[in-house]
């Protein structure tokens, strides 16, 4: 049986009655109370000095003008300078819509292949699970070495994607170029992440699937409902939950998106697959502007928090229904 | 698979009529061929020369080589036919290959120390974050704790954040203690990131383990870390291990704070590889057979996840 658990944590058997008195406890060494903080502690440290000293720091920093490559000017407040910057900015609206596109097809892509691929394999035919490992190879590898390969396969002269294609069409294969024209690179960014990351919506999707009990079905064949109205009231609204955490985790990995795509098209040609990620790399990193790129990393902070806990309230009023 | 085949009736109403499983096993088996393909190119790239690499069309059938992986291992440098003819005679397979073009081998290429830290910061980032995760599983797990859920949620949000927000900061701060480039550096980093995935992990894992075997215990006079190591670890040992080739799985793979953290010393294998540079651009051989090393643990690893993995990609949100 498969389940989802709610984010709220009132059902799962954390909350304990006490085992033994008190009393009894102490005789045989820590008390409960000081186990729990010193086993939760250590984690809570490392979150503290790791990300949140680091984010407070960061978020100093949004309101100053420091650049790394002029550390030599004088470290000075600029109050909301760099965030009035970067909201009037285009290219950044710029980017921000590169992103947005991405994030949409990319993902729209893979609910439709994974959610296809899931209902396949929940027929069950024979060596059902030696395929879906195959097909789950890709989403466990190093995105960075998987832009990085994908760029021998793309390659117009050499490589058999083109090839391939022409092979199909005719059109010589030197003729276009999936990672340096405008009009493909943007498709060519969704359909390697797809290539990746279809595999991780099938396996929640299947996991939806084998959830619905089979005395359903069995009730509505009874009922003589068609195939396709079986699908439509059964097995779609009974796995939605499932195929809405599945968006909602690669949304949200999708606009941190740096690896995969820096390794593939690094942002280009020009700036048509410039992510919000990319884009913060070279302000950051290649600019050294830290206080403007401060300010943007704060920004896409609260866009990704904000839109997920939207999404996370939205799922917990699906599952009620 | 034949037992399973018969097992099913055939007038079974749920299960799919035999027609609908042949067109179902023949679209998925065309997905996998065509999604294992570019893999399999890899593989068989890094047996390719360099010009069967780069030739067009492009290859299928060539004559195997070892020169990538030799490549991958080496500096060369070009010498004159004369200077090579008068070398005394090479004295393992490898000079031998290196001098039919016209090279002479002059040294290891960093792809060993690169490697080396790959497994140092993935194995010490994997244990820090097992050991802290499985206490914090534990504690959430068994005890009341204050604001638990609060917690919980704050030690998830963590891992929203784009790793490029995070490098800021923290590549300030590393600059600050001298931890930039370090292999020490880059462990407390990437247990800081899997930390957050082994605790609410672990907790899934052992919410699942009846309290009552501690509960016997406890009564039987052993303290509340004697049950923990006596009773509780033995049972969650195999979701202790799960979390682990998990956390080891995204250390290995990372790659947005390897690159912008380090540069040599501490770098890892996903930034090192894209740039592995023969004549004239890309060793496209040597950068397949850096890529097919990489990814066989990859491989292995998934195989044997297999029944957790729905687990470890979803948080624990989704169990089976």
């Amino acid at each position: 049986m498969t389940t989802i658990l709610q984010p709220d944590h009132a059902t799962i058997p954390g909350v304990s009655k006490p085992v033994t008195s008190r009393a009894a406890r102490r005789v045989h060494g820590l008390s409960d109370r000081t186990i729990a903080w010193l086993f939760v502690a250590p984690t809570i440290a490392l979150l503290l000095a790791i990300n949140i000293f680091p984010l407070i720091w960061m978020i100093r920093l949004s309101f100053t003008n420091l650049n790394l490559s002029m550390s030599y000017l004088p470290l000075r407040f600029v109050g909301l300078d760099n965030f009035r910057d970067i909201l009037t900015d285009e290219d950044v609206w710029f980017r921000l819509q590169t992103t947005a596109q991405f994030v949409i097809s990319s993902v729209a892509l893979q609910v439709v292949v994974g959610f296809g691929l899931a209902l396949l394999i929940n027929r069950q035919f024979r060596g059902h699970s030696f395929w879906t490992t195959i097909i789950l190879l890709p989403m466990m590898l190093s995105p960075a070495v998987v832009g990085n390969f994908w760029t021998l396969l793309l390659q117009p002269q050499i490589g058999p994607f083109n090839y391939l294609i022409s092979l199909f069409t005719g059109a010589p294969p030197s003729s276009f170029s999936m990672t340096g024209q405008v009009a493909l690179a943007p498709w060519t960014i969704v359909l390697v992440d797809t290539w990746m990351w279809a595999p991780y919506v099938m396996l929640i999707c299947l996991a939806g699937l084998r959830s619905i009990p089979d005395y359903i079905y069995e009730a509505a064949e009874v009922d003589r409902a068609s195939a396709w109205r079986q699908f439509w009231s059964i097995t779609l609204p009974m796995t939605v939950p499932f195929l809405m955490l599945a968006v909602l985790f690669r949304a949200i990995e999708n606009f941190k998106m740096f690896d995969m795509v820096n390794l593939l098209t690094s942002g280009g040609p020009g700036s048509t697959t410039e992510l919000v990620s990319i884009s913060l790399k070279r302000a950051a990193f290649e600019k050294w502007r830290t206080g403007y790129s401060s300010a943007l990393a704060i920004i896409l902070f609260v866009t990704v928090f904000g839109a997920a806990n939207i999404y996370v309230k939205t799922l917990n009023k699906v599952k009620q229904r | 698979m034949t037992a399973a085949a018969t097992r099913s009736t055939a007038h079974s109403i749920v299960e799919a009529s035999p027609r609908a499983k042949a067109f179902a096993s023949g679209l998925v088996i065309l997905y996998a061929v065509i999604t294992i393909l570019p893999l399999l190119w890899i593989v068989a790239t890094a047996f390719k020369s360099q010009s069967d690499a780069i030739a067009y069309p492009p290859k299928v059938i060539f004559e195997p080589t070892l020169e990538g992986y030799v490549n991958l291992f080496t500096v060369r440098t070009r010498q004159t036919p004369d200077f090579i003819a008068k070398l005394p005679p090479p004295e393992t397979w490898y000079d031998q290959l290196v001098r039919k073009r016209d090279m002479v081998i002059a040294g290891p290429s960093k792809v060993v120390p690169r490697f080396v830290n790959s497994l140092i910061i993935g194995f010490g980032s994997t244990f820090l974050a097992v050991f802290l995760g499985t206490l914090a599983a534990y504690a959430f797990s068994r005890f009341r704790i204050p604001l638990a859920d609060d917690l919980l949620f704050f030690i998830l949000s963590t891992r929203m954040m784009p790793p490029v927000a995070v490098a800021i900061p923290i590549y300030l701060m590393y600059r600050q203690l001298n931890l930039t480039d370090t292999r020490l550096g880059m462990i407390l980093l990437y247990t800081a990131v899997n930390v957050s995935l082994a605790v609410w992990l672990l907790k899934g894992f052992i919410d699942e383990i009846p309290r009552e075997y501690e509960e016997a215990a406890l009564v039987d006079g052993y303290t509340r870390l004697q049950a923990l190591r006596k009773v509780v670890l033995p049972q969650a040992v195999t979701g202790i291990a799960a979390t682990a080739i998990f956390c080891l799985i995204f250390s290995w793979n990372e790659y947005a704070f390897a690159v912008l953290l380090t540069s040599g010393e501490a770098q890892t294998m996903p930034p090192f590889i894209p740039f592995i540079i023969g004549e004239g651009g890309q060793d496209w051989p040597a950068v397949a057979a850096a890529t097919t090393l990489f990814v066989v643990p990859i491989v292995m690893f998934t195989v044997l996840l297999r029944k957790h993995l729905l687990r470890g990609i979803t948080f624990g949100a989704v169990r089976k």
